[in-house]
């Protein structure tokens, strides 16, 4: 069996070429509904492929070919012939005084919120971050009645015209990016600008913006935060070395699509060369460049400024360890529940390290969904 | 790394033992040490005064309580048994019908990376060197750089037969499980009794119930024990078996949040005692490895007849059960 | 669409069937969804079932991700 972690753009082109080659499939997805990131809340079809939703894996066994999932009905093992790993991205976060206060989202964050019922009309809203996907947030914002009071991307104009330049040879991107112009008329949008704090009691009442050297203050009910994306490659580590686990890189939707439509051939055994996806890792690869992070950000957060928001530890402590590891055993950084997701690639941006302990469950997960075997098999302690 | 071998990977319980009248003298020096230090220890050391518990699920292990009852009392140590009704008092999660406990009051829980660390403060730590060759006069770096030393300690753990192929330690896969942040569910470090029989046993893998209630109101499930492995990656069929183990004895852990689950190697010895003191062969080169399941308890003990014998001091302790050069015979 | 009721720290609040947990929360107004460690109000940040954020108590399950749970009518919650 031919098994696809995640139902989004990636995983779904996946599962329908493997389906065409006439082989079976079986997709498993962490959220309760197929779509991924993108496709949230829409109705997908997936053909004759098994769908598992609710369900994530916890836990790869490349030499036995297992997966461990917990979902609805319990843990599960399963085994497969091929296994591609369609986990998308995250978005990436980086730490700001009053970031952790409520109602300071994720600009992706706060999409996949409205897009599975968060109100957001009369609201007033600042986007920042960087990345395509402010837009493509500020625009949903502004359909669904936010008062998007303005768009912070933190490249600098310099850096953008190159991705502007590109967007002319891309046809649809830039049918998309002139959808997105008309939503937004009116919405101003700062480039080489950020947030540099949040604030007031228990609740964002306004952000301090900066562009250069020009600082201000702007009220809002919810700020939506994101500096692009990190690829959520935490599965990839358990099984690395396994020539039958295919990961599959993450991109926009169409790169996304046709990754996954790569992946899904190569299982199949029947890899099918492609020019347009030579084309979208190119447009890719731009994109990367145009909205690489300025290295000035890098002094957002203040001594006090938590980096790890499960454990609460502050920039401060982090300073004068030589690796994550080291930070992570001795001041907890990266120990609580998200397991370094959050805090993990900000410490990278903000000090280079590289995450190198992975360990299972990838996921919290329940006790007993970590328990497959019984005590019959429990040898001398049965 | 400080910290960064079996020190990361283990439970930290920090008990007096019974084994052996050298390893209760060892532990329970050892343990005086450590209360000795507390009040100054650091708050991210997270000791916890919690004392433990040796469960006994039938009359058979209550009958191991009673003996080990009267062996800690000949010597002076605090201990206390606990028919059913009080254990089901002190440790509600446990499940029913068990037939009781003894209850040691001074052992505790520390998280050992930190202590390490804040033992080591003032002194002069090279990271990131390895250590290539060694010899009464002092170590040679694996970049080539020497450092001259009156003494060398090898305390590297279970790597000390890649410098010593003649040391009989042997790694001893263990596996530990972390949950999510849960106060109040357990108070006391739990240990079965069981443990005893399977910790003995070197043939087969074995799981055993172990649970220590972090300063974090997290709880640490354990343990394994396996010979012949030195691949670390968790064995889901082990942690299986092993927390499978545990929801006997604490039937409310299933729907608990698993946080992470990983795997450490304790360095075995044969006859269950640690090597500390002159290597064989030399005469400024001195071990202090070998501690197996204990080495974090057994620390401070180990660090001081170590000193002791340096500076021509007596120790509060004999030292020659631990000596590396003793002979293991009968020991297989 | 369909209104269900949910139950919020003994308070009924009204949801849209098929929205999560987290993001009917939130609509009716409701800021902290769990206390951090040293004690600072925290609601959801990535909506995707990544940061645990949005952890509540879901029908008596300790934290309970609400970000990746649907709404169900009667559904009791803690935070
Ligand atoms: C918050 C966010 C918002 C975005 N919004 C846009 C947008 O508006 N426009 C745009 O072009 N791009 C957007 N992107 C980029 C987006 O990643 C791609 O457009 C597209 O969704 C990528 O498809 P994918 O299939 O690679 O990944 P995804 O769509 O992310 O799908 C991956 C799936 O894998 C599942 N998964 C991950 N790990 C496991 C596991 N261990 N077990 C089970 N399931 C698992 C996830 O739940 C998810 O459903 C966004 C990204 C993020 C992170
Ligand atoms: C699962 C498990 C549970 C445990 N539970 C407990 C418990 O509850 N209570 C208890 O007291 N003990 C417990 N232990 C045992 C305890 O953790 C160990 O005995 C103790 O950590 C050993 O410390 P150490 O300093 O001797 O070795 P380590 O912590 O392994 O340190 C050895 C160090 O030497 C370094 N090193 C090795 N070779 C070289 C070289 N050539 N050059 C330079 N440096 C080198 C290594 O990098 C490492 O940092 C447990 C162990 C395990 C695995
Ligand atoms: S909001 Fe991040 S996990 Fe739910």
């Amino acid at each position: 069996m031919i098994i696809v972690v995640g139902a989004g753009p990636a995983g779904i082109a996946a599962a329908r070429c493997v389906l065409e080659c006439n082989l079976p499939v079986t997709v498993i997805d962490d959220n309760p509904a197929p779509g991924g990131q993108i496709w949230r809340g829409e109705a997908i079809n997936l053909g004759a492929a098994q769908l598992l939703s609710g369900t994530r894996v916890v836990a790869i066994d490349g030499r036995a070919r297992t997966v461990l999932t917990e979902g609805p009905g319990g843990p599960r093992t399963l085994h497969f012939s091929k296994l591609i790993l369609a986990t998308g991205s995250r978005e990436l976060f980086l730490p700001f005084p009053g970031w952790t206060l409520p109602g300071v989202f994720g600009a992706g964050g706060i999409q996949a919120l409205v897009k599975t019922g968060l109100h957001v009309a009369g609201k007033r809203i600042v986007v920042a971050g960087s990345g395509p996907l402010l837009l493509a947030v500020a625009a949903l914002l502004r359909r669904r009645g936010a008062d998007v009071r303005l768009i912070a991307e933190q490249a600098r104009p310099a850096a953008l015209f190159s991705f502007a330049a590109a967007l002319l040879t891309n046809a649809a991107k830039l049918k998309e990016g002139a959808g997105f112009a008309w939503t937004l008329a009116g919405v101003p949008y700062a480039t080489g600008a950020w947030v540099e704090a949040a604030e007031a009691e228990g609740h964002v009442r306004h952000v301090h913006l900066r562009q250069g050297n020009r600082r201000w203050v702007e009220e809002c009910d919810y700020a939506a935060i994101g500096y692009g994306l990190v690829p959520n490659d935490e599965l990839h580590s358990f099984a690395a070395d396994s020539e039958h686990v295919i990961p599959v890189p993450t991109g926009d939707v169409d790169l996304a699509t046709l990754e996954g439509a790569a992946a899904g051939y190569e299982a199949a055994g029947q890899p099918r060369p492609s020019a347009k996806l030579e084309r979208a890792r190119r447009f890719g690869a731009v994109l990367a460049r145009a909205f690489a992070l300025d290295p000035e950000l890098r002094s957002l957060p203040k001594s006090d400024t938590f980096v790890c928001r499960c454990e609460d530890v502050t920039l401060e402590r982090l300073c004068g360890w030589d690796s994550f590891r080291a930070a992570k055993l001795h001041t907890r950084c990266g120990m609580g529940p998200c397991q370094g997701r959050i805090c993990g690639p900000a410490a990278r941006f903000l000090f280079g390290w590289q995450d190198t302990s992975i360990r299972p469950p990838a996921f919290p997960v329940r006790i007993a969904s970590l328990v497959t075997t019984t005590l019959a098999t429990n040898g001398e302690t049965s | 790394m400080i910290g960064g071998g079996a020190t990361a990977a283990g439970m930290g319980h920090l008990a007096v033992m019974d084994d052996s009248d050298p390893q209760f003298a060892l532990t329970s020096y050892s343990q005086a040490l450590w209360s000795e230090l507390a009040p100054q220890l650091p708050p991210d050391a997270e000791y916890l005064p919690c004392g433990s518990l040796w469960l006994a699920a039938d009359d058979e292990e209550m009958a191991e309580v009673y003996r080990k009852f009267a062996f800690y009392q000949e010597r002076n140590i605090a201990v206390e048994v606990l028919d059913a009704k009080q254990l089901a008092e002190a440790e509600p999660n446990l499940r029913r019908g068990l037939a009781g406990a003894l209850r040691m009051p001074s052992d505790s829980v520390i998280y050992a990376p930190c202590a390490a660390r804040w033992l080591l403060e003032g002194i002069p730590v090279f990271l990131g060197h390895q250590v290539s060759e060694f010899t009464d006069e002092g170590v040679e770096f694996a970049n080539g750089h020497r450092f001259a030393a009156g003494s060398v300690i090898l305390a590297t753990g279970t790597a000390i037969t890649r410098a010593l192929p003649w040391v009989p330690v042997q790694p001893r896969k263990g596996h530990l499980l972390i949950t999510d942040r849960y106060p109040g569910f357990l108070h006391h470090q739990l240990i079965e009794l069981g443990y005893l029989k399977s910790a003995h046993s070197v043939a087969n893998d074995s799981v055993a119930f172990n649970a220590q209630p972090r300063a974090t109101g997290q709880i640490l499930i354990g343990s394994s024990r396996q010979f012949g492995t030195e691949d670390s990656t968790v064995e889901q069929d082990i942690l299986s078996r092993m927390l499978a183990r545990a929801i006997e004895y604490m039937p409310g852990l299933p729907t608990l949040s698993a946080i992470r689950a990983w795997t450490g190697f304790r360095a075995a010895t044969p006859d269950k005692l640690p090597l500390i003191g002159l290597c064989p062969g030399h005469s400024n080169v001195y071990l202090a490895t070998g501690h197996e399941g204990l080495g974090i308890s057994t620390s401070l003990a180990t660090g001081r007849l170590i000193a002791d014998h340096i500076l021509g001091r007596l120790s509060a302790i004999p030292r020659e059960p631990y000596l590396p050069g003793r002979s293991f015979d009968g020991h297989d | 669409m369909a209104t269900i009721n949910l139950l919020v720290n003994g308070r009924v609040i009204a949801a849209e069937s098929g929205s999560s947990v987290a993001a009917a929360m939130l609509s009716s107004g409701i800021t902290t969804f769990r206390t951090s460690v040293s004690g600072e109000p925290r609601a959801p940040l990535c909506g995707m079932g990544i940061c645990f954020e949005c952890r509540v108590t879901i029908e008596g399950q300790d934290h309970a991700r609400s970000c990746q749970i649907t709404v169900q009518d009667g559904m009791v919650i803690t935070t």
